[in-house]
């Protein structure tokens, strides 16, 4: 009983700090930004600093342009995603199974890493034109590399002892992978899913700024040109909270799985 | 006779339910090292042992830390080949010979941590095709004569260091192959539980005997559980001395272990595994 409640205690404590000082941050905003301090020290016109309240009237009264923008991009992060975890994980797969094959292309893919790749999104658009297509590559090629490095980490780090015991029980190289390799990997490919749902919203906002005709990016690039502010700041705190989201479930997907951590 | 008692993968399920009951008898199968070497590259871990088990001799091979002596044993198991004479088990020299009549219980317990006490003790079950259920249920039977009724959904992390050594070793047992091979099996242990576990251990191969190689660095585990010590030198290893234990896996290890006869072959095996640690 002592132990539950200290723990309900730390919890709160990690909960509710964090959101007094997002509070705190925010009250300050609103009142810099109702006097006009803001706007007075970057010498602007006061509709350009919208205060916190604006945001929020803005994110109410755009909330059916903002649901729909949203579903779109969210469709392109999931699908993303999904691309990048089937290609990931079975590269990796592949990668572990075949050294060969792991010695020829692991530096390839690491080194991949310094292909700005949101800058060829507009030559993907060229290809595959303004539909969901080119958004989904986008996001597949920025989440495959996190995926594919931890899984192969993972399956790299399973104990080979366990792997001779196994053998020594008679266990074929698929019941090897099943009941040894696939779990002990798994917490290091959550490590990778979790880096992946982080960097996949912005993957799909650059790949819609690359050309798009709806999206969460979309909708701010064009607020942009209307200096419409608010609603721009708005935007960014649905594509936030989406993003938020998708951590929150990665975690409790592992958490769900990962039961033995 | 091997092929009515011994489960074949390839046995369909409703074969291994017929198979299952009959498991525990594994059959006798003798051990046979000649002139065998081995080496990791230019380091040489084993030059020229020879050493024979009778189909359920117990055998146990006491040497230095890093003498060779888990290579011997995946040499048995047929985990890794020899790099000159011959390894047989059975009979059969082949690496896939060996690798179905032997059992290893490697070092650590290695009790996968996904999986719950039982679901590790059933694993080799599991391997062979039977469905989850019936694995379970022919593990349980062991866990209540093993003193570990009751901890069958248990997670390993929740279980004593004692426990965990009894999952391992009854994961090796119901694998029910005819050699086990023990690789330092109560190292971890406290000296306490040490003890328990030995005589755990020697209860438990009265009741289901099988040929056994025995790895340890415990000259009086190795003489308490054993019919025959073998003591190989420093690396690289070849066998130094050859003792017979006065009182094999007797009932009462205290007696046991304090009997002259006891302690004078203890002190024997000790000086020669000195000399041979000094590399004469």
């Amino acid at each position: 009983m002592h132990d539950m409640g200290a723990k309900g205690t730390t919890r709160l404590r990690r909960w509710l700090l964090p959101v007094l000082l997002l509070a705190g941050l925010i009250g300050a905003w609103q009142i810099a930004s109702s006097t006009g301090a803001i706007a007075d020290a970057l010498s602007l016109e006061d509709f350009l600093v919208p205060s916190p309240a604006e945001i929020a009237s803005s994110l109410w009264e755009n909330r059916i342009l903002l649901a729909e923008n949203a579903w779109v991009t969210l469709r392109e992060i999931l699908l993303g995603i999904l691309c990048a975890l089937v290609a990931g994980v079975g590269f990796a797969i592949l990668m572990h199974r075949w050294r060969v094959l792991r010695d020829a292309a692991y530096p390839l893919i690491v080194a991949s890493q310094t292909i700005p790749i949101v800058v060829i999104a507009p030559i993907l658009v060229v290809w595959f034109g303004y539909g969901i297509g080119p958004k989904i590559v986008i996001v597949a090629l920025i989440c495959f590399f996190p995926i594919t490095v931890n899984a192969l980490d993972g399956l790299r780090s399973v104990d080979p002892e366990a792997v001779k015991m196994m053998r020594s029980l008679g266990a074929s190289r698929w019941q090897r992978f099943w009941r040894v390799e696939a779990p002990a990997a798994l917490p290091s490919l959550f490590t990778g899913m979790k880096i992946a749902v982080v960097v996949a919203p912005i993957a799909a906002v650059f790949a819609e700024w690359a050309g798009s005709s709806s999206g969460l990016g979309h909708l701010i690039q064009s607020d942009t040109a209307n200096f419409e502010v608010a609603r721009q700041f708005a935007t960014v705190v649905v594509l936030s909270a989406l993003a938020l989201a998708l951590i929150g479930l990665t975690a409790l997907a592992e958490r769900r799985v990962v039961r033995w951590r | 006779m091997r092929q009515d008692t011994r489960m074949k993968p390839e046995l369909g399920e409703s074969q291994a339910a017929e198979t299952a009951p009959r498991r525990e008898r594994a059959p006798a199968e003798a051990i046979s090292l000649r002139a065998v070497g081995h080496s990791f590259g230019d380091l040489q871990t084993l030059a020229g042992i020879d050493l024979e088990v009778a189909p359920h001799g117990v055998v146990g091979l006491v040497g230095p830390s890093g003498c060779g002596k888990s290579t011997l044993l995946e040499l048995v198991c047929g985990l890794a080949e020899p790099s000159a004479g011959a390894v047989a088990v059975g009979g059969d020299s082949a690496a896939e010979g060996r690798l179905a009549r032997c059992a290893l219980m490697p070092q650590r317990d290695l009790l996968l941590p996904w999986y719950s006490a039982i679901d590790n003790a059933a694993l080799a079950l599991r391997n062979q095709g039977m469905p989850r259920n019936q694995a379970r249920a022919a593990a349980a039977a062991l866990f209540e004569r093993f003193g570990l009724a009751g901890f069958e959904p248990a997670r390993p992390s929740e279980l004593s260091g004692g426990m965990r050594q009894r999952v391992a070793f009854l994961r090796t047992l119901i694998a029910g192959k005819p050699v086990l091979a023990l690789d330092e099996p109560f190292a971890a242990l406290d000296a306490i539980t040490r003890a328990e576990m030995q005589e755990w251990l020697a209860a438990a191969l009265r009741s289901d005997p099988r040929t056994v190689v025995l790895v340890t660095h415990d000259v009086e585990e190795a003489l308490y559980l054993c019919d025959r010590v073998v003591v190989l030198s420093a690396r690289p290893a070849r066998v130094v001395a050859e003792l017979a234990a006065p009182a094999p896996r007797a009932e009462n290890r205290d007696e046991a272990v304090t009997d002259p006869e006891f302690v004078a072959a203890r002190e024997e095996a000790l000086r020669a595994l000195h000399a041979g640690s000094r590399g004469s």
